[in-house]
């Protein structure tokens, strides 16, 4: 559904990402892990058609992303994108006039599942009510591709597990998600399949159930392999 | 629930929907979540869930009729033969953890006996 060939993106004198090559298939939840720099939300905004690689392509349904593709790939980023005068309320129909598949009363719902109220300035709030917010405003359209990239950030441990819920409401056979964190441990369970980068270059993309079965190790001991001793740390 | 992140989550929540079953929690017969269902109430992938199901029908312990979804098995024998599987994985647990101290069957029984007391 959505894949990457041969993508590649350089910054000045660092390349961010380097010849990853992934297909993306829907009905699956992806973890894309990676320590902070490896690259993963410089692939996440290439697949998602806002910055265009040096070399290389993404596709979605086998077509180059474009203004099109974006219709059907909801990406929430890390950095906050809203403006200082904005409501709950405005960031809401903000995206409402924005993105033809977005429903109003979906993000009502879900901001109220958020403990969160039209009302508030979002300037009044904390960083994981707007962490919350971000995935409310999300999730709230209908989009064929989901791609999170660090949903569990500054968020405390009851709305973790209504985020994750929220994610897994959403995982149907026909839906791509694909979330990044460094908090792998809140996606053992969620995610069917890793994606770990090291250095802008892909390692792998592994089943975790199957990785469970046979090696009897967690997504989190994969990491640790991959990673560990300090290595890429520094990335 | 909480997951031991090591081994597959199916088997765990495998083994959860057995012990309900062999404690009559999910009675024979009973109709069991869907398969999206089931993964908001375990939180887990939804791909795990359906194999959850698959290990079942395929241990005989739940079957899935077409357009109505997956029950419980009615074979009170099956439901017999699976609480004396587990009863003996349980034992076989428990030695394992006292042959760790240095203690084996015949002490392990006696010190059972004694508790009982």
């Amino acid at each position: 559904m959505l894949e990457s060939r041969a993508i590649t993106k350089i910054f000045g004198s660092k390349t961010a990402v380097d010849h990853i090559t992934l297909k993306l298939e829907k009905g699956h939840v992806y973890a894309m892990l990676g320590p902070n720099g490896s690259g993963k939300t410089t692939w996440m905004k290439m697949a998602a058609g806002l910055i265009k690689p040096t070399s290389g392509e993404a596709l979605f349904e086998g077509a180059p992303v474009s203004i099109e593709s974006r219709k059907h790939v909801a990406y929430m980023s890390t950095e906050p994108y809203f403006y200082s005068w904005m409501t709950v309320k405005d960031v809401g129909k903000y995206y409402d006039d924005f993105f033809l598949d977005f429903s109003y009363p979906r993000y009502q719902a879900l901001i109220q599942r958020m403990e969160l109220a039209e009302n508030m300035k979002t300037t009044a709030l904390s960083s994981g009510m707007m962490a919350k917010l971000k995935i409310a405003v999300t999730m709230a359209r209908d989009a064929q591709v989901y791609m999170l990239d660090e949903p569990f950030n500054g968020i405390d441990l009851l709305a973790r597990d209504e985020i994750r819920h929220c994610i897994l409401e959403y995982a149907t056979e026909e839906k791509l998600l694909l979330l990044s964190s460094h908090l792998v441990e809140e996606m053992e369970a969620i995610a069917d399949r890793a994606v770990f980068i090291k250095n802008g270059r892909l390692i792998e993309c592994v089943d975790v159930e199957e990785m469970r079965g046979e090696r009897g190790i967690s997504m989190a001991d994969r990491y640790r392999e991959i990673y560990g001793h300090g290595e890429g740390a520094m990335a | 629930m909480q997951y031991d992140p090591n081994s597959p989550i199916w088997l765990q929540v495998m083994t959860a929907i057995k012990t309900d079953i062999v404690t009559g929690k999910r009675a024979p017969g009973e109709k069991l979540p869907g398969g999206r269902d089931l993964a908001l109430q375990y939180t887990i992938n939804p791909n795990t869930a359906a194999r959850v199901y698959q290990e079942l029908e395929k241990e005989g312990l739940c079957e899935t009729r077409r357009g109505l979804g997956t029950f419980v098995t009615e074979d009170a024998a099956r439901i017999g033969v699976l609480r004396t599987e587990m009863a003996h994985q349980a034992v076989r647990q428990f030695l394992e953890n006292m042959e760790k101290l240095g203690i084996y069957a015949n002490e392990a029984a006696r010190m059972i006996m004694e508790e009982e007391q």
